[in-house]
């Protein structure tokens, strides 16, 4: 048995999901300017092994609604803290090894502000935002991260 | 004399990752005695088929937002119940 490990909801407007391949690059475009002269990413990827096991792919799925709006306090406490802008997006769906899952942009007027934001919003995504994801192993075992509960044998992998 | 039926509330739970291959399914409207607290709807979760398999304290959310597990229900709320965080 297959479930869909969220329910979808159409017509909701996601500004820290997406489905499709991250670019960092309009992130950064986002929050730099001329007043602020650090910026300072983070890049979350897929890597190829697990304690020991080899991986192949991950599969992230969100409970997408409070994922925008634990996301948006997260950037919300990030600016307010550090007087810096901050950029944030995660992808969803299936992830080959070396792709990016999530990408962080802070800008600051120095350096040092900027690499606290962007350290703290990928503790405080890691920490609150309700992301999930099961990781697809070279065996054809698949198991959720995080969690001791075994997927059943029917949804194992055995591509 | 009128009898008024005691004071109930519904939730709609949403179940999440390996909680949900637990039940078998991702969401649930359950009707539960008022007042009641997190605590009190995840026992009945609980008691469901599989649902043993869920912690006696997991991660919450109301309505979108954390909550700790004696947080008060009201009616029409959405309660999430969230397996361990792996985003990132």
């Amino acid at each position: 048995m297959s479930l869909p490990s969220c329910r979808p909801w159409p017509g909701a407007d996601l500004m820290f999901l997406t489905s499709g391949p991250i670019e960092l690059a309009p992130l950064v475009a986002q929050v730099m300017s001329a007043e602020r002269g650090g910026v300072a990413c983070f890049l979350g990827t897929v890597r190829n092994h697990q304690h020991g096991r080899e991986v192949v792919r991950l599969e992230y799925s969100a409970y997408s609604p409070m994922v925008e709006a634990e996301c948006a306090r997260i950037v919300a406490e990030a600016e307010a803290r550090w007087s810096c802008g901050v950029a944030l997006v995660h992808r969803i769906g299936s992830l080959e090894v070396g792709e990016t899952a999530i990408a962080i942009a802070a800008a600051s007027p120095h350096r040092d502000e900027a690499f606290a934001a962007c350290r703290y919003v990928i503790e405080e995504v890691k920490r609150r935002v309700p992301i999930w994801k099961r990781e697809f192993f070279a065996d054809g075992t698949v198991e959720w991260v995080g969690t001791e509960t075994p997927v059943s044998a029917g949804t194992r992998n055995t591509g | 004399m009128t009898i008024s039926a005691p004071p109930t509330l519904r939730v709609q739970v949403l179940l999440f990752g390996s909680y949900a291959d637990c039940l078998g399914r991702n969401a649930a409207e359950l009707t539960v005695s008022a007042p009641a607290t997190v605590v009190d709807v995840l026992h009945r979760i609980r008691s469901l088929p599989g649902g043993e398999r869920i912690p006696a304290r997991p991660l919450c959310a109301v309505n979108l937002s954390h909550v700790s597990l004696e947080t008060s229900v009201k009616d029409g709320d959405e309660l999430a119940i969230l397996p361990p965080l792996a985003g990132g």
